[in-house]
């Protein structure tokens, strides 16, 4: 593949693509000169069919779904519906504005209202908030409501979340957003969570703790109604992070589970596109208890219609985390996939992503490869440990993703979660078809044979992308992060 | 094998501590921390002037996939930091006990708690 | 089944393999209390045909009115290219860009997004973007505080010229962290620079200001930028990227310019799609690089000396840092972004400019047609690219009445500056012909004659 210049590089002094702007230049009257901009934008003048190459090259230089099996753990990269994108992006839908009346809205909302319900069914909760816009947000809603729930009873002691040691960056970061003190607890050595460290880390002073079941390193948290008992006997709130929610549809309720709240990412369970890093979706769900304190806005009824519900309804919300509704288009799109699966095809997705993942699992090992967790039932992903053949041969899980890409696949999940050294985390989902797998598989193989007899070829890797291995050194120490005119100046 | 002088002090942080004979100490990290590290690619000092408190986090060495904070051994206030790891945190890789130093400091309170070389040695031995 | 290519024969042949009998054992470390057997509430799946029967149907039951609302999203046209290309399946079908080998494209992309914000800015550096403008605002408020080491205060100085849904969601934002944004007043709808004074000498990490600001009024951006530095203050803009074609960069604030931008990105190239996704930008100084959220990336070399892509200063973020982390943020706006660039590529920064005029042009004609009517006055001026019309009555029943007539009049502004009086806050894009002003005007008229 050849390299694509820089878009600026196309650029040539008074080239126009016109049709896209009004022909003249209108009258600026009314303006002061002194609010004008002095000199124009840096941006590059091109032609649109340059437009059009460029961007159309830049994307083959990409690895997604749509080309290429993307086994990424705890990101589910599922097939993306084409239906879902086109209905989401119907002139009516795209043409609306937000603060658009409610009566040229009736089905725009029908579909949220709906769609709230839906979630509702699949986490067992009461209420439902569609604003969050990606998983992060939604672990903040729900996290805020948990401070919101304590501080409504006047109890302000409470200033530490529990984390396990395995969790998502973005829990403790989360925590923190929220005013929190975060506290650690171990992994036992089968995956569980140590419930002797959480009774030890329980006390006034626990707000709740963010979990994750499955867990991220891929099992079923077993013992989760002692663990529930467990902190909420101390007075604290379960929050469960929805990322695994894939593995469990239509199996389990987090909400019969124990949890309170629970958000859910949309672009992982209900198959929205992760467009190169977003736009998601992270909507909550709670029980009684959290349900006053969801964000606004809200879909509901009035006189019949439906409606936003905000602030003046829902007096304890924890308010606003978007400026209008959140990643209306993505909620769209989620409600498209969950209509066309119904209850069946709920089910037969967590049914066929845990077979998918289990047969990888048990093949792998068939084949040599350590697991974490040998011992356990795979859910819908989990954790091969390379530590093994790093040690005899030097090559190290990062090699084995460079290597896998060099083979058309993308790399799972590598380094995370950190507890395990050298780890993949494999998440194959329900839609990559079993021929796919056990090229997969080959693939694998095919590196570890290769790294006992050659281990510098498989550090060599990759060989066939468009970049070899990158310089991340270089990158942070020589900030290059705005095109100034020139190509790398230390190319060659 | 890390070096590990024997003439210096150590913190179970994986921090080293120089007594200046001034009044001042010199704190940098270990030469195994740099190597867990990788290549440091920002390090971000106190100001000089500065009030720590025993135990604070007053210093972060960063790689390119990992941050860690570096803590103030004892209660002090910051005499001097060492600028040029600004353009050359490499440094810190290149020469963890001298040019990658990172702080100085005058102790407000006597050491207390640090470790010797021997006893930094069976540490790092423990931990493998 | 729907995405499902398994056959029986594979399904039969993959137990074997695992050992299970049926794929419900798969689930047995799920204890039995747990365990349900199925959702029934969700009812059948349908089919493609079925469902785009019904999603047509709904989207076509909201109709099309004709759109002279701004307020923060505003209905530009959007070249065709722009999401030909985004939704191509190598950009929507991607993941975040950690494989930085399999993902330049997205890399390159994003590089050249960093590189046109840093420009329409006039600022060092950009991220790859935050969820919306309101969570840019905060994000931006909390950078600053992390970043004034000089001044170590938890207060932002904001006005009331600044939208007020991101003034709501950075309030929130910012208590969790104990930080609080205090405001100053309007007078004539900007920013009171008569109310610094009794500001001076107050501790205040940043003053935030939007350009223009919400009412569409121009705020004294050289004198606030100028005020706030001398007291030891970062500067926040909150800009419009599409009329910074037009207007004043923050980076050319003042004497020596804004230290961080921030703001909306839907006028580039994102559908009004009922208010999202849309993306937030954010810029600010070189030196300010590592207090910034989010993800960014870099151009560095391969292992052969060729240039290529990648995430960098990744120390900042939460999948390194953790608890102590810049922001939670993970997932982004990536597919908004890809939408953006395209649009400025093919827009160029004349093109940006001519539509941003347009936009003002036709906001100013609007203006001049409907304070012709009785009882319709502008508020304040000088505007840009919106204006706040005054009213002798009430604003909502005119509104309710341009609503049956397939028209959206603009936004009411009795909820969030009472103080206004009856007042509506009007904008006619680029999109919005000379027709459709006179058709606005005529219905207003025959609505207030009605009415009076």
């Amino acid at each position: 593949m050849l390299p694509e210049p820089v878009i600026f590089e196309h650029s040539r002094p008074g080239r126009r693509a016109p049709s896209h702007a009004p022909a003249a230049m209108a009258d600026l009257a009314g303006l002061p000169a002194a609010a004008l901009r002095r000199s124009p934008p840096p941006l590059p003048e091109v032609s649109e069919l340059q437009v059009v190459r460029h961007y159309t090259r830049l994307s083959q230089l990409n690895f997604s779904i749509d080309t290429h099996f993307y086994p990424l753990g705890s990101c589910t990269m599922k097939y993306n519906p084409r239906a879902a994108n086109r209905l989401a992006m119907l002139p009516g839908f795209l043409g609306r504005h937000p603060l658009g009346p409610e009566e040229h809205g009736q089905g725009f909302l029908a579909c949220l209202y709906e769609l709230q319900e839906m979630l509702k069914g699949v986490t067992g909760m009461t209420g439902v908030s569609l604003t969050p816009m990606a998983g992060a947000q939604g672990e903040y809603a729900g996290v805020a409501m948990i401070r919101a729930w304590h501080e409504a009873r006047g109890d302000t002691a409470r200033r530490v979340i529990i984390v396990p040691d395995a969790a998502h960056g973005t829990n403790p970061a989360t925590a923190t957003m929220c005013g929190y003190e975060v506290r650690e607890i171990p992994t036992d050595a089968r995956g569980d969570v140590d419930l002797e460290a959480l009774r030890a880390a329980v006390g006034p002073d626990t707000a709740g703790i963010m979990l994750t079941n499955p867990s991220t390193l891929g099992v079923f948290e077993r013992r989760i109604g002692e663990l529930a008992a467990i902190v909420h006997g101390a007075g604290g709130l379960l929050y469960y992070d929805g990322a695994n929610l894939n593995a469990i549809l239509g199996r389990a309720l987090p909400a019969t589970m124990g949890f309170d709240v629970v958000h859910i990412n949309l672009h992982k369970t209900f198959s929205t596109p992760h467009g190169g890093g977003g736009p998601g979706a992270g909507v909550v769900a709670a029980n009684a208890r959290l349900e006053p304190h969801l964000p606004v806005p809200i879909v509901g009824l009035r006189d019949g219609r439906y409606a936003w519900l905000t602030r003046q309804e829902r007096p304890a919300s924890i308010g606003r985390l978007s400026a209008f509704m959140g990643n209306a288009g993505i909620l769209l799109r989620a409600y498209v996939y969950m209509r066309m699966l119904g209850a069946e095809g709920m089910r037969r997705v967590s049914g066929h992503a845990t077979l998918n993942a289990n047969y990888l699992m048990v093949r792998l090992r068939g084949a040599g490869f350590d697991l974490a967790f040998p011992q356990r039932r795979a859910s819908h992903e989990f954790i091969v440990t390379l530590k093994g053949i790093a040690r005899e041969t030097g090559v190290t899980a990062m090699d084995f993703a460079k290597a896998l890409l060099d083979r058309g696949f993308h790399a799972p999940t590598t380094y995370f979660p950190l507890l395990v050294p050298e780890c993949l985390l494999i998440e194959p989902t329900e839609t990559e078809s079993r021929e796919e797998l056990d090229r997969f598989i080959d693939a694998l193989v095919d590196i570890r044979d290769l790294a006992r007899r050659n281990a510098a070829e498989v550090k060599e890797a990759p060989r066939t992308m468009p970049v070899r291995r990158l310089d991340d050194v270089r990158a942070a120490r020589e900030p290059d992060l705005t095109w100034q005119g020139r190509p790398h100046p230390a190319a060659r | 094998m890390t070096a590990v002088p024997a003439e210096l002090k150590y913190t179970r942080d994986h921090e080293w501590l120089r007594e200046e004979g001034d009044g001042t100490v010199t704190v940098g990290i270990t030469d195994h921390a740099q190597r867990q590290l990788g290549e440091l690619v920002f390090v971000e000092l106190p100001e000089a002037g500065s009030t720590l408190a025993a135990g604070q986090g007053c210093a972060v060495v960063e790689s390119v996939k990992a941050a860690s904070d570096v803590y103030a051994p004892l209660a002090g206030t910051v005499t001097a930091v060492n600028a040029a790891l600004e353009q050359a945190p490499g440094l810190v890789n290149t020469s963890p006990y001298g040019e990658g130093w990172l702080f100085r400091f005058r102790p407000a309170t006597p050491a207390a708690g640090l470790l010797d070389g021997a006893a930094y040695q069976q540490l790092l031995d423990a931990e493998g | 089944m729907p995405f499902i290519p398994h056959t029986e024969e594979d399904v039969a042949g993959m137990l074997a393999v695992i050992g299970a009998g049926s794929i419900d054992e798969l689930f047995d470390e799920i204890p039995a209390s747990l365990a349900i057997a199925g959702l029934p509430a969700m009812g059948a799946g349908l089919s493609e045909a079925q469902i785009t029967r019904l999603m047509l149907d709904r989207a076509a039951a909201d109709g099309r009115p004709l759109c002279f609302i701004g307020a923060g999203a505003y209905d530009h046209y959007i070249p065709a290219a722009v999401w030909e290309l985004a939704t191509r399946g190598e950009f929507y079908s991607a993941y975040t860009p950690y494989q930085a080998e399999a993902s330049q494209g997205t890399l390159q992309l994003i590089y050249e997004f960093q590189s046109m914000m840093a420009g329409l800015t006039g600022l060092d550096v950009a991220n790859a973007s935050m969820y919306d403008g309101a969570t840019a605002f905060a994000e931006a408020c909390l950078m600053a505080v992390r970043a004034n080491r000089k001044s170590r205060s938890r207060r932002v100085l904001t006005t009331r010229a600044l939208s007020p849904v991101f003034r709501a969601v950075a309030c929130g934002m910012l208590a969790g962290q104990g930080i609080e944004l205090v405001e100053l007043p309007l007078a004539a709808g900007r920013t009171d620079t008569g109310a610094l004074a009794g500001l001076s000498g107050g501790d205040f990490a940043a003053l935030a200001i939007q350009q223009p600001g919400f009412l569409g009024t121009l705020e004294a951006v050289d004198e606030l930028t100028d005020w706030a530095h001398a007291q030891g203050m970062l500067v926040i803009g909150v800009c419009n990227p599409l009329l910074l074609a037009l207007l004043e960069a923050p980076g050319s604030w003042g004497s020596a310019g804004a230290d961080i931008a921030c703001g909306e990105g839907q006028p580039l190239g994102i559908p009004l799609s009922s208010g999202g996704p849309y993306f937030g930008y954010l810029t600010c100084r070189q030196a300010l690089v590592r207090q910034m959220p989010g993800r960014i990336v870099g151009r560095t070399l391969d292992v052969d000396g060729r240039p290529g892509f990648t995430l960098t200063l990744q120390a900042r973020e939460q999948h390194i840092r953790r608890s102590r982390a810049t922001s939670n943020i993970c997932t982004n706006q990536g597919l908004m972004v890809t939408a953006a660039t395209i649009f400025m590529s093919l827009l160029g920064a004349e093109g940006l400019r001519r539509v941003a005029a347009q936009c003002h042009a036709n906001t100013r004609s609007l203006v001049q047609a409907l304070t012709a009517l009785p009882g319709v006055s502008l508020a304040f001026g000088p505007y840009c690219h919106e204006a706040v019309l005054r009213f002798d009555r009430p604003v909502a029943p005119l509104l309710a009445g341009l609503s049956a007539a397939g028209i959206l009049g603009g936004h009411d502004l009795s909820a969030d500056y009472p103080e206004l009086g009856h007042a509506l806050l009007v904008c006619a894009t680029e999109t919005r012909s000379a027709d459709d002003i006179q058709a606005y005007a005529r219905t207003l008229a025959s609505l207030l004659a009605h009415r009076a």
